[in-house]
Formats: C-alpha cells, sequence, structure tokens
C-alpha cells in the first residue's frame, strides 16, 4: 500500500511512536507562548537537521510544504502589515516547525505502528458498543481498497481523454461512484459467505 | 453495526481517495478546488448522516495514520498542524450535516435535496471548521480569518452544484444507492 512512511533505519526509526506523537504535540505546545522570532530559528534549524539525519533525500522531503506556499505568503505579508515583521517571521517559523516535524513522524513511523499506538485512544468507543477490531477491519479494508478504485479512476481518466477530453472532467464522479457502491455490495456478500467480520 | 454498513463506510473511504485523483482546478491561493471535497458532500447525500460521518471519520483517520490520500498526494499528521487542518478535521461533520438535511428534505426532487445540504453541509458548518482551524493555527481574528477563507466560497458554491447533477445521475443510474431518499 502507498504510505508516506521512508523505509530506512534511522534514530527516528527506532524510537517508539507513542513517543514520537507525545514529543510532537509537547513541542507544539511549547512553541506557543515564544513571541521572539530568533529563539524559533534554532529549532528551525535542528528540525532540518532532522531531515538531513534521514540520508540522502532527507533535505528535499522539506518540501512537502509547497503546496502551501502561496498561503504563508498571503498569512506572512498580512501580518507584517497588521503587526509586526518579528510576528509575521514568528507565525511562518512555528508553522514551518510544527509541520515539518508532524509530517517527520509520518516519514518515520510504519502505519501498523502508528494504529498500534493510537489504538488505546479508540478504547472510549467500546461505550459506544463499537469494537476496535471492528475498526481495525475498516481501516484494512480501506487501505486494500484505495490502489482497487484508484486504478478504476485512472482507467476512466484514460477514457475520458481518448474520447476527447474536455473540462468537465468531474462528470468521471459519475460512474465512479456506480462502481464503488457496486464493489460495495460484492464484497460485503463475499464476507456474508465468509461468515462476517470476526469480533473477539 | 451491521456488516454491510461496515464495508460500505469502508469502500466509500476509499472512493473519495480515488476521486483525488480527478486533477485539480487551479485556484488563487492555497486550497485546490478539488473533486475530493465534492466526495465528502456525497458522502453525505449517498450514505446518510450516520454512515456518510463515520466514512468521512475512517478517511481522515488513515490520513493521519500516514497514508497519502488527500489529493495531490497529501497526508500524515502535517495535514492535521497545517493553516487548512481545520476543513480535513470538519469532514465527518460537514458529511452527517449534508447527509442529515437532505433526509430532511425527501419530498424535494434529489438536486434540490442534495444542493441545499451541500451547502448547509460542505459550505455553512465546515466553514466553521475551517475558519476556526485557521485562526488557531494563524492567531488572526475572526474577521480577517474569515475574509481571507471567504475568497474559496465562490468555488466551493460550484461545487455544491456539481455535488447535486452527481447525486441526481447516480440516483436515476442506481436508485438504491442514495440512502437519504
Amino acid at each position: 500500500m502507498i504510505s508516506l512512511y521512508v523505509q530506512r533505519q534511522t534514530w527516528l526509526h527506532r524510537m517508539p511512536a507513542g513517543a514520537k506523537l507525545i514529543g510532537l504535540a509537547a513541542v507544539s505546545v511549547a512553541l506557543y507562548p515564544v513571541t521572539t522570532a530568533w529563539w524559533l530559528l534554532p529549532v528551525l534549524i535542528a528540525v532540518a537537521g532532522a531531515y538531513a539525519s534521514l540520508g540522502p533525500g532527507g533535505l528535499a522531503r522539506l518540501w512537502i510544504v509547497k503546496p502551501l506556499v502561496p498561503m504563508f505568503v498571503l498569512i506572512v505579508g498580512l501580518q507584517w502589515w497588521t503587526q509586526s515583521l518579528n510576528a509575521a517571521l514568528v507565525l511562518l517559523q512555528r508553522m514551518l516547525i510544527v509541520i515539518w516535524l508532524a509530517n517527520l513522524v509520518t516519514l518515520t513511523t510504519r502505519m501498523e505502528a502508528m494504529m498500534e499506538a493510537v489504538m488505546p485512544l479508540l478504547t472510549p468507543l467500546k461505550w459506544f458498543r463499537v469494537d476496535p477490531a471492528r475498526v481495525a477491519f475498516a481501516v484494512a479494508l480501506l487501505v486494500r481498497f484505495v490502489p482497487v478504485l484508484m486504478a478504476v479512476m485512472l482507467n476512466l481518466l484514460e477514457a475520458w481523454k481518448a474520447r476527447g477530453g474536455g473540462r468537465q472532467v468531474w462528470r468521471l464522479a459519475i460512474p465512479m461512484m456506480i462502481n464503488a457502491i457496486r464493489m460495495s455490495d460484492h464484497v460485503s456478500e463475499a464476507l456474508a459467505a465468509r461468515g462476517g467480520v470476526h469480533s473477539r | 453495526m451491521k456488516d454491510k454498513s461496515l464495508v460500505q463506510i469502508a469502500l466509500y473511504a476509499a472512493l473519495i481517495a480515488a476521486l483525488g485523483l480527478i486533477p485539480p482546478v487551479p485556484f488563487l491561493t492555497g486550497i485546490p478546488i478539488t473533486a475530493q471535497t465534492l466526495g465528502v458532500m456525497l458522502a453525505g447525500v449517498m450514505l446518510g448522516p450516520w454512515r456518510g460521518f463515520l466514512s468521512m471519520a475512517l478517511f481522515i483517520f488513515v490520513v493521519a495514520l500516514g497514508a497519502p490520500l488527500l489529493s495531490g498526494g497529501r497526508g500524515g499528521l502535517g495535514v492535521f498542524v497545517g493553516p487548512t487542518a481545520g476543513f480535513a478535521i470538519g469532514f465527518p461533520f460537514a458529511a452527517f450535516a449534508t447527509g442529515w438535511v437532505a433526509e430532511r428534505l425527501k419530498r424535494l426532487p434529489v438536486f434540490a435535496a442534495a444542493l441545499i445540504g451541500s451547502i448547509v453541509g460542505g459550505i455553512l458548518l465546515l466553514y466553521v471548521f475551517g475558519i476556526t482551524g485557521f485562526k488557531l493555527v494563524t492567531g488572526n481574528d475572526w474577521l480577517r480569518s474569515t475574509q481571507i477563507m471567504a475568497v474559496y466560497i465562490p468555488g466551493d458554491l460550484v461545487k455544491t452544484v456539481i455535488t447535486a447533477i452527481v447525486a441526481q445521475a447516480v440516483y436515476k443510474g442506481m436508485p438504491s444507492a442514495v440512502a437519504t431518499r
């Protein structure tokens, strides 16, 4: 399954997922009281250093924020204009640090490990009579069917282009939806034939 | 919950990921206009409020676990701390509201029910989440956050119309697929 996880062995990979999540939360909270732009710079450099420690291509991963650049420009410009350059730089650095750190956790933690780390958080679901095992089943089913439905989508896109394409490409949502509904009926029939989802 | 609903929820969430492959229409600033938010409103109309909510919650949960399922291959925890985090977190609630309203409007034609539902869920409620998230992340006040986010509303209004067209077409092709009827 496609995942953002980077298969390597670094010190960050060896850290337990729960510790990384708690660390991330702690850093995000700790950054809020900081109001001097200079104080954040070392933190930012340390985060970049952590990316570099992922090995070749590590620093290039910082480009994850590329789609957000236009929005950053807008936000920073506004902040500079209405408050001060210092306030704008604090905000920009804080956003970058938190986004990069959060992404770093994602890059260095396998999805299964992440799932295991958050499982205790799902226990309250039992009060609503939801079995966490069924949640795990739903996650597995989703992960399995993403590539299947993506393949269907790509087929439809190819056919669309072959027919001459055009701007109303969103129309493909209609056959896509009907495909997914049919598939879901087949899967639930197959599941029923095998005795249903096993609860503990 | 029945197994059949569980499968529907999971497959619908997978469908949202696949819809992310439809090339986005470029828009002025950060938030791209994609077919994916279309899917959020459709989740409410197609699955009804509760299953719509659960399927979007599952989708967002798996994105947080590290799957790049958002349009443009975005995903992971970074999504939930950026300036547009509120929108992602609001997805399940938007789907719920869309479905709830569409269900109340059973007497109207599918197109109208889906359109009104999408405006309430996919714009009004989703923007409450989006603007709150933007305010918390950037520290702007309510007024300015609302002004900035309002830039995207025209694009989203177009999307509600498309949602209604899609819902109507699916209803014609497969009436049993629309749970809010």
